[in-house]
């Protein structure tokens, strides 16, 4: 057995500075939001920024006492943290506190605890053991019960409600599709999305047509669909060798109808069987404006105060959009207003940079695991920090709706972070001994 | 490398491309959101010049400037509120929940996007109190305006009111907003134009509340507001404050002018008003109290008021026969007492005494001869042209007309001609014998206190008289053009001497009726008059000017259903003179008397006895 401290010295110095990073550009942020443009910062446990500070540090220290844990700590405690975190979610269903119609917070003093949070890493932690138990995803009965596993955290966490941490549950996806998931799904779902996204957003107003006159948007994006398709399907047929070209060209076409058949029958269903004010409801889930001028309020504020950013944005606690309170809950789920109001262009292609870097660090962790655990365990940490980007920033951005969840090492809370924190300290001490693994 | 993972780096490499895409579109390509951000968190205020202030003629202060807190509320941050709730805000706002409701109300209905008034002119120590709370009370703030602060409490007729301007004012000038303020009546209306000033602009931050959070934003059309002009006042402050005073508890009015200039340095109207109290926090029920006062005391007596002028009319009477010559001084005729009663003992007066006795005969018969001397071809058509052209020579003093005055509302009196009375006779159907009770300056003669006082004016000037007007300068501009315009009354000088004499020895002869007025060591002109109401007491007039041979001031004192002229309008015009001429009171005695009288029951049993015959001078 290596001795700890060499062990240590393989610890990924980019991933922890990324991490480092991260937090501090977080915490400046948070306190550019709970302070706003005026008057001299306030310190003090009881402001937002202040109990995030404390957070911060109790989580370093925590993270830090992790990497002196051996690794076949987690590996052999798997299920025991699983079957903690699945107790902590049944438990908050009966004694949590009620905040926001949604019973997800044990309280304790001043400080919430959300064992949703933590819950994502009970769910990575299992998810890793059972596919290296089993050797990868490759039978039916794997992958359902692989499902299961993730599944039950997240049905926990729906019961809440809350709708936002489940679809991030949807990050364990990837570490699935690693494993042996068949691609098909993912690209299906991802196509299909894709073209209800592009279907709701173009079929919600009229264009002005040449020689036909007014008539639906959504039109033009089949006609562009339909173009730009046939287009692909040609310059492929010109790119793929003779022999496969047959085959490919019939499977494009086929995919192409099936999409525009999909597009189409979403737009009949969205129009013909949904009522008003269901459609309605879609319509400002996705930030379209609608009739009533208070329905689309959050997302027309956020967008308001991002793109008053510009290329360099207002300056740090000088946001007027976000400082003076024009956008909601913008020291949680909408706190990239306020970054990219204060920090503008610049700042907020950083951030999506940075944070893209760390999954993709993440990921490439995965990849150079001798032990299928670790590797499972770290697609099952990028995964979740893919969903939250996509869920939080998409939406703060206009392109996906609005469901409130957390941004990683910004938005205010507590357990989001520490949680994050320690999974990442997980991460990092199994990584450090990814030359003490045989196999 | 696997191809599995390269799928789910160019995903996360996709979205982060798709993510810059869009910020790109956001922040660079669509400066719609800038402006709307700008438009959202921004709003373009504009600053309330500060009022020109008023001055009185030795520099005084008169009427200054201090704020004022209104309580406000934006209908649309209002929470649904519990009665609970409302309870404390109300107790909190000082109003009863009923009055808050209902201010709540009105406020919903006129909008709730726009500020209304809940509570006005809220004092410093309640605005600190609830300043301090009002973080509690979501959708209340507090809107500083500054009010007229009346520092000496006079001369609220003159000064006028600067009260919030009326639909109709924000209709026809678009200067003014809902809830600004505009002058209302007296001077504060005529120079509104001069005190109002120029608004400024600026852009403030707001907060999604509304509330201002920085200030420090340029933009290109800010600008500072500009002050308005100051007005410099004629009166006289310390004269005006004693006139005052001594017409508490008495109805009328005082008129004083600097005779060579034709300023005003003194203007009341009794009753009167604090117009202090007008612009504070309790100006509704005080107005309501004002405003059902049988007694008006808002009414501008000094120059709307019309009153028959009494024997001080004998003067106009006797200067214009004298200018006619349809008489000499020398001049008698016998006081028979036929047509037209007397008092007194005298039977064959001159002018001179005359005047001094104010006979009724005498002057019965003086007017008689002036419209009697109409050209015309029956005796109806000569008194016709007769009384035409009495009423011209008389227009000339200045009555019938507003004497160049500017203040709104201030009346031209009447001076009766021929159509007036055909209009009331029928053509031809009157003659002298009809009309000769405005030979004494009774019937249908009706002139103003300021008509009486520029009377008095113009006899101390010997037959001229400057339009009476209240300002001597706007800002550093000076005086504005067309105040104090020199007027002739076409009557030589010299026809005034006999007049003037006999108006001296109305004041220094023992017996005289307007002894009250004797001043030790200035030589007074004056002339009492006694005008008849029945059933209630009568009104006591005086006019004068002093000192005889360098006059510097002029008076009319209308005292009404008080008793004779002598008796309290003399008396009170002489403390004035005395206080202009020598910057103080002497007489004690005489004061003591004016300021312990109550005269303001027409009905009252007599105050002090009478010490001259009833119905007298």
């Amino acid at each position: 057995m290596t001795r700890n401290s060499d062990i240590l010295r393989n610890i990924d110095g980019l991933t922890i500075l990324l991490f480092l990073m991260l937090a501090c550009l977080g915490w400046v942020n948070l306190i550019s939001a709970a302070t706003g443009p005026d008057g001299a910062v306030e310190w003090g446990l009881n402001t937002l920024h202040g109990k995030q500070g404390l957070w911060l540090v109790v989580s370093l220290v925590l993270g830090f006492l992790i990497l002196q844990i051996e690794g076949t700590f987690f590996i052999r405690t798997a299920w025991l943290n699983y079957a903690f975190t699945l107790l902590l979610c049944a438990l908050v269903l009966v004694v949590g506190r009620k905040v926001g119609g949604a019973r997800s917070w044990f309280g304790v003093g001043g400080f919430g605890i959300q064992p949703s949070e933590f819950a994502k890493m009970g769910a990575a932690l299992a998810l890793a053991w059972f596919c290296s138990k089993e050797g990868g995803l490759h039978a039916f009965g794997q992958r359902i019960r692989a499902a299961i596993i993730v599944g039950i955290p997240a049905g926990l966490i729906l019961l809440q409600p809350d709708a936002g941490t489940v679809l991030v549950f949807l990050g364990f996806v990837f570490a699935m599709y690693r494993e042996g998931l068949s691609g098909a799904v993912l690209i299906v779902g991802f196509a299909a999305v894709v073209m209800a996204v592009l279907t709701i957003l173009s079929g919600a107003g009229n264009l002005t047509y040449p020689l036909i006159g007014e008539a639906n948007g959504i039109f033009r994006f089949w006609l562009m669909f339909v173009a730009t398709a046939t287009a692909s399907v040609l310059l492929l047929r010109n790119a793929t060798l003779p022999r496969y070209r047959g085959r490919i060209t019939t499977r494009a076409i086929a995919s192409a109808l099936a999409a525009l058949i999909f597009s189409i029958g979403m737009h009949l269903a969205l129009e013909e069987v949904l009522r008003p004010h269901q459609r309605e409801r879609i319509q400002v889930l996705f930030g379209l404006e609608v009739d009533n001028p208070d329905a689309d309020y959050n997302i027309r504020h956020a967008k308001t105060a991002i793109g008053s950013g510009g290329w360099t944005g207002m300056g740090w606690r000088n946001g007027p959009m976000t400082g003076y309170g024009f956008v909601p809950e913008q020291e949680t789920d909408f706190i990239f207003c306020t970054w990219a109001e204060e920090w503008g262009l610049f700042g907020a292609v950083f951030f999506l940079i940075l944070f893209s870097s760390f999954i993709l660090r993440i990921l490439f962790i995965a990849e150079r695991q001798r032990s299928q655990f670790t590797r499972v365990y770290a697609y099952g940490v990028g995964g979740i920090l893919f969903m939250h980007m996509l869920i939080n920033v998409g939406m703060v951005l206009g392109l996906a709706p609005v469901i409130g969840i957390p941004l990683p090492f910004m938005s205010y809370g507590g357990s989001s972070f520490m949680a994050f924190a320690l999974m990442i300290a997980i991460l990092l001490r199994l990584d450090a001994e990814r030359f003490s693994v045989l196999r | 490398m696997d191809v599995r993972f390269r799928t789910v780096v160019l995903l996360v490499l996709f979205f982060t491309v798709a993510f810059t895409l869009r910020l790109i579109s956001l922040q660079i390509l669509q400066p719609e959101w800038k402006e709307k951000a700008v438009s959202l968190t921004s709003d373009r205020q504009s600053i309330p010049p500060s009022r020109g202030l008023l001055f009185a003629r030795k520099g005084e202060l008169l009427v200054g400037s201090r704020a004022a807190h209104d309580l406000v509320v934006l209908p649309r941050q209002l929470p649904e509120t519990d009665s609970l709730a409302l309870s404390q805000t109300a107790q909190w706002a000082g109003m009863t929940v009923e009055d808050l409701v209902a201010a709540l109300d009105k406020a919903k209905r006129y909008s709730r996007y726009k500020m209304s008034t809940v509570k006005r002119g809220i004092d410093v120590e309640e605005h600190a109190r609830m300043a301090a709370t009002i973080h509690l009370h979501p959708g209340f703030s507090f809107r500083t305006r500054p009010v007229r602060n009346h520092l000496h409490g006079v001369a609220g007729h003159l000064i006028g009111e600067y009260a919030e301007a009326s639909p109709k004012d924000l209709e026809i000038d678009p200067f003014y907003r809902l809830g600004d303020r505009i002058g209302r009546s007296g001077l504060e209306r005529v120079y509104e134009l001069e005190l109002r000033g120029v608004k400024g602009r600026e852009s403030v931050l707001v907060d999604a509340r509304n509330r201002v959070r920085n200030t420090t934003l340029q933009e290109g059309d800010d600008r500072p507001a500009e002050a308005g002009k100051d007005l410099h006042l004629t009166i006289d402050l310390p004269l005006q404050q004693l006139a005052e005073r001594l017409m508490q508890q008495k109805k009328g009015s005082v008129v004083a002018i600097e005779p060579h200039s034709g300023e005003v340095l003194a203007l009341v109207s009794a009753p009167g008003f604090d117009p202090d109290i007008l612009v504070g926090p309790n100006r509704g029920s005080y107005y309501n109290s004002l405003a059902s006062d049988p007694d008006k005391p808002l009414f501008n007596r000094a120059v709307k008021a019309t009153y028959r002028p009494g024997s001080i009319w004998k003067m106009v009477q006797g200067l214009i026969a004298l200018d006619e010559g349809h008489i000499q001084p020398s001049s008698r005729f016998l006081c028979d007492r036929n047509i037209i009663g007397c008092h007194g003992p005298h039977r064959w007066d001159d002018l001179r005494l005359a005047v001094i006795h104010s006979c009724n005969p005498y002057f019965y018969r003086v007017m008689k001869r002036m419209v009697n001397a109409g050209e015309g071809e029956s005796r109806f058509e000569q008194d016709a042209a007769g009384l035409d052209h009495w009423r011209n020579r008389v227009s000339a003093f200045g009555f019938g007309t507003r004497l160049g005055g500017r203040l709104p509302g201030t009346s031209t009196g009447n001076i009766p001609d021929s159509k007036y009375y055909d209009g009331i006779y029928g053509r031809h159907r009157w003659d002298f014998g009809t009309i000769y009770s405005i030979a004494i300056g009774e019937g249908e003669l009706l002139t103003t206190p300021l008509q009486m006082a520029n009377l008095a004016a113009t006899l101390a000037n010997r037959g001229w008289y400057r339009t009476p007007h209240f300002i001597r300068s706007v800002g550093e501009d000076g005086k504005p053009p067309g105040l104090g315009v020199q007027m002739d009354t076409g009557v030589d000088s010299v026809h005034f001497e006999p007049i003037i004499r006999a108006m001296q020895q109305v004041v220094e002869n023992p017996s005289g009726t307007g002894r009250r007025a004797r001043i030790r060591g200035i030589e007074v002109c004056g002339k009492t008059g006694t005008v008849q109401d029945e059933p209630r007491k009568d009104h006591s007039v005086f006019i004068a000017f002093a000192p005889k041979d360098d006059p510097r001031i002029a008076i009319s004192v209308y005292v009404e259903n008080s008793g004779f002229g002598g008796e309290w309008a003399a008396p009170i015009a002489a403390l004035l003179i005395e206080q202009y001429l020598e910057g103080e009171v002497d007489n004690d005695r005489r004061l003591q008397r004016i300021l312990d009288a109550d005269l303001s029951n027409p009905y009252a049993e007599e105050a002090t006895p009478v010490s001259a015959e009833p119905n007298a001078p």
